[in-house]
């Protein structure tokens, strides 16, 4: 049964990872990479992490991607337009490092002596699964980076804030010199309208 | 029988049980919407199909079922196809961790009453349900039109913002509990004969506020809003795709009240009433669905009392309102929790 | 019948290297986003199966970071990426080469 389940969900993985990646319209890579994470997090529970699992969609599925898609729609991305540098080069040597990587950890993954075939891992104990242990760790063993990260989120929020900021239409105007053979639009101090408080 | 098997049926049986309620709760809304907000505008409302109008859930879904079924030309067919299944799927799932009775026992075993008894539970319910949005993004997007699209937009950053604050206010319930399990929350407040609306007003505001911005109902509804957007990320659904849509939405609100009521209101206990068996079991069910249907009563009442949000406003209540208030909540019932006040 | 964990981290390593080639092949900018979204995952697996493996909590706290560095990664980025569209109209990363000289 579980066995039926992983190779399921890590064929959509891999699959739905391969249109994330190869799909032109951003709008179906983003909403692949959500089958992508929901198979992660099936992938998850299996593994005795069922709260990451949850996590997983909660946070990245619920919230992260959904981001995403609001920026695309509010951008309006359109497909790729074509290359205007060698595409070919750029992907053999994409593929190359890709293929370096996945040498780097097989190597590393057999240098902990996990082998293909292997026998199975032992019985999930109660202890990996249940939310106490989690958290017990979190909150003692692991409180300062679990602060650190807080912080980090809140630098984050104030720095998105800043970052997305409409520039006061006196001080910033866009640079056309650079935009090249893009279309202008008609008023270049308006972006994406929408009110101040919907932008962070 | 193995043990497994048995509760594989079992888990089987009460999720065909709880299907079976909600997808009946689309009609029955469909009715009581339209009766009472006439009843509130002070006119009849449809009251010529059967007694009191009781039969015109029918015949709109006779309506559905037989008018034309369009797909615009320029649409993002599969996408645009998707979209209305992709609603109705986490709708019809989150109730599962919803807990509809004390613990049964069937041929000596005992059956907790919710379909799955996970440890993950209330988690789990908000997971699913912020799936929701991506089947609004879809439709609007695929849709191919200015309003769908502005409403995709507003529904995406409408539910992010409102999850937040309704998250964290479910968190703070769960503090005192020590549990995600909604059954261990029912029997908490249960235990302490006191439903959790009271010691945790604030946060059940909050999550009261939220959770009409989480199913687009007035006055959040501005997704759709038919006065500016037509009708948003649904404007080019007809036929049975809209009626996908329709379901889905009645479908959410009736499991978030399902959660609401649980988490604030005791669940399906009754307060001084203990009863066992299959008699307590009917008389947890009846009582969750009363409570239920409170809940959706309101959710009428207040969709038919109150203007439209605009969206500066419906920001601004998110972030800089209900988001502190509810954080504050928070840290209020952790430190109370620590004082062993609660 | 349990799955031994090497798969789940054979499917880790392929995952990491189909993000590894949209992120150095893709010039959208949300895409590259997307591809490096994909990595951090394959990264998560490898740290839930060697918890798994060792039956040890630490893997699956790591990934609770990880989400949230994640979390404020795609913030802080998507901001930028508005920055930017804001000036130039677009997220091509092959039209962003203001420093190019």
């Amino acid at each position: 049964m579980e066995t039926v389940i992983f190779f399921l969900f890590a064929a959509l993985a891999i699959g739905s990872g391969i249109v994330v990646v190869t799909h032109r319209s951003p709008i179906y890579a983003t909403l692949s990479l959500v089958l992508t994470l929901f198979s992660m997090a099936v992938l998850f529970v299996l593994l005795g992490a069922p709260f990451v699992g949850v996590l997983q969609i909660l946070v990245y599925a619920g919230a992260i991607v959904v981001l995403f898609l609001f920026v695309i729609m509010l951008l309006n991305v359109q497909k790729e337009e074509d290359a205007h540098v060698d595409r070919g080069v750029q992907l053999w040597i994409a593929i190359l490092g890709a293929l370096t990587f996945l040498g780097m950890f097989w190597l590393a993954f057999w240098r902990t002596g996990l082998r293909i075939g292997g026998p199975a891992p032992a019985p999930l104990t109660e202890d990996l699964v249940s939310l106490k242990g989690l958290a017990t760790a979190l909150f003692t063993d692991y409180l300062l980076p679990f602060e650190i990260v807080g912080l980090l989120l809140l630098v984050a929020v104030i720095g998105a804030t800043v970052a997305a900021r409409r520039p006061d239409s006196e001080t910033v105007r866009p640079d056309d010199d650079y935009v090249g053979d893009h279309v202008i639009a008609e008023d270049p101090g308006a972006g994406p309208v929408l009110p101040r408080e919907a932008r962070s | 029988m193995s043990a497994g098997t048995a509760d594989f049926v079992a888990s089987l049986v009460k999720y065909g049980l709880m299907f079976g309620i909600f997808i009946n709760v689309a009609p029955i809304m469909n009715w009581v919407e339209r009766r009472a907000c006439a009843y509130i505008q002070d006119r009849p409302g449809p009251n010529r199909l059967g007694p009191a109008g009781l039969f015109q859930p029918l015949a709109d879904a006779l309506k559905f079922m037989f008018k034309e079924d369009i797909t615009p030309a320029l649409a993002d067919k599969p996408l645009y196809l998707l979209a209305p299944v992709l609603a109705l799927l986490p709708a019809f799932t989150t109730f599962v961790v919803i807990p509809f009775g004390p613990d049964l026992l069937v041929n000596g075993r005992t059956v907790p009453l919710v379909v799955a008894n996970v440890a993950t539970g209330v988690l789990l319910f908000l997971a699913i349900s912020s799936l929701g949005v991506y089947s609004l993004v879809m439709a609007g997007y695929a849709s191919n039109n200015k309003f769908s699209l502005l409403g995709a937009v507003r529904a995406s950053a409408q539910l992010i913002s409102y999850e937040l604050a309704l998250t964290l206010a479910v968190l703070a319930v769960l503090i005192p509990v020590g549990s995600f399990r909604l059954g261990d929350i029912v029997a908490y407040q249960q235990a302490h004969h006191l439903w959790n609306f009271i010691p945790q007003f604030i946060g059940f505001m909050v999550f009261l506020i939220a959770s009409f911005a989480e199913t687009n109902r007035l006055p959040f509804d501005l997704p759709e809003a038919e006065s500016e957007l037509v009708a948003g990320f649904h404007t080019e659904y007809g036929a049975m795709r809209f009626a996908l849509f329709f379901q889905a939405e009645y479908t959410n609100m009736a499991a978030l009240s399902a959660l609401g009521v649980t988490l604030f209101f005791g669940g399906w206990t009754l307060p001084f009433v203990h009863l066992s068996g299959w008699l307590g079991a009917a008389v947890g069910l009846a009582t969750l669905l009363a409570k239920i249907g409170i809940c959706m009563a309101v959710f009428v009442w207040i969709r038919w009392t109150f203007p439209r949000f605009r969206y500066d406003q419906l920001m601004r209540l998110g972030w800089k309102v209900l988001l502190p208030l509810a954080i504050l909540n928070l840290i209020v019932v952790a430190a109370m929790t620590l004082a062993g006040w609660l | 019948m349990s799955v031994p964990i090497s798969w789940y981290l054979l499917l880790s390593a392929v995952l990491f290297a189909i993000g590894a080639i949209g992120a150095l092949t893709r010039r959208n900018g949300i895409s590259i986003f997307l591809s490096v979204e994909l990595m951090l995952n394959a990264g998560n697996l490898t740290l839930i199966a060697y918890a798994r493996q060792w039956n040890d909590h630490t893997g699956q706290l790591i990934v609770f970071f990880v989400m949230a560095v994640a979390a404020a990664e795609a913030a802080v980025g998507l901001a930028l990426f508005i920055a930017i569209f804001r000036q130039r109209r677009t997220i091509d990363v092959n039209r962003l080469n203001l420093l190019q000289g």
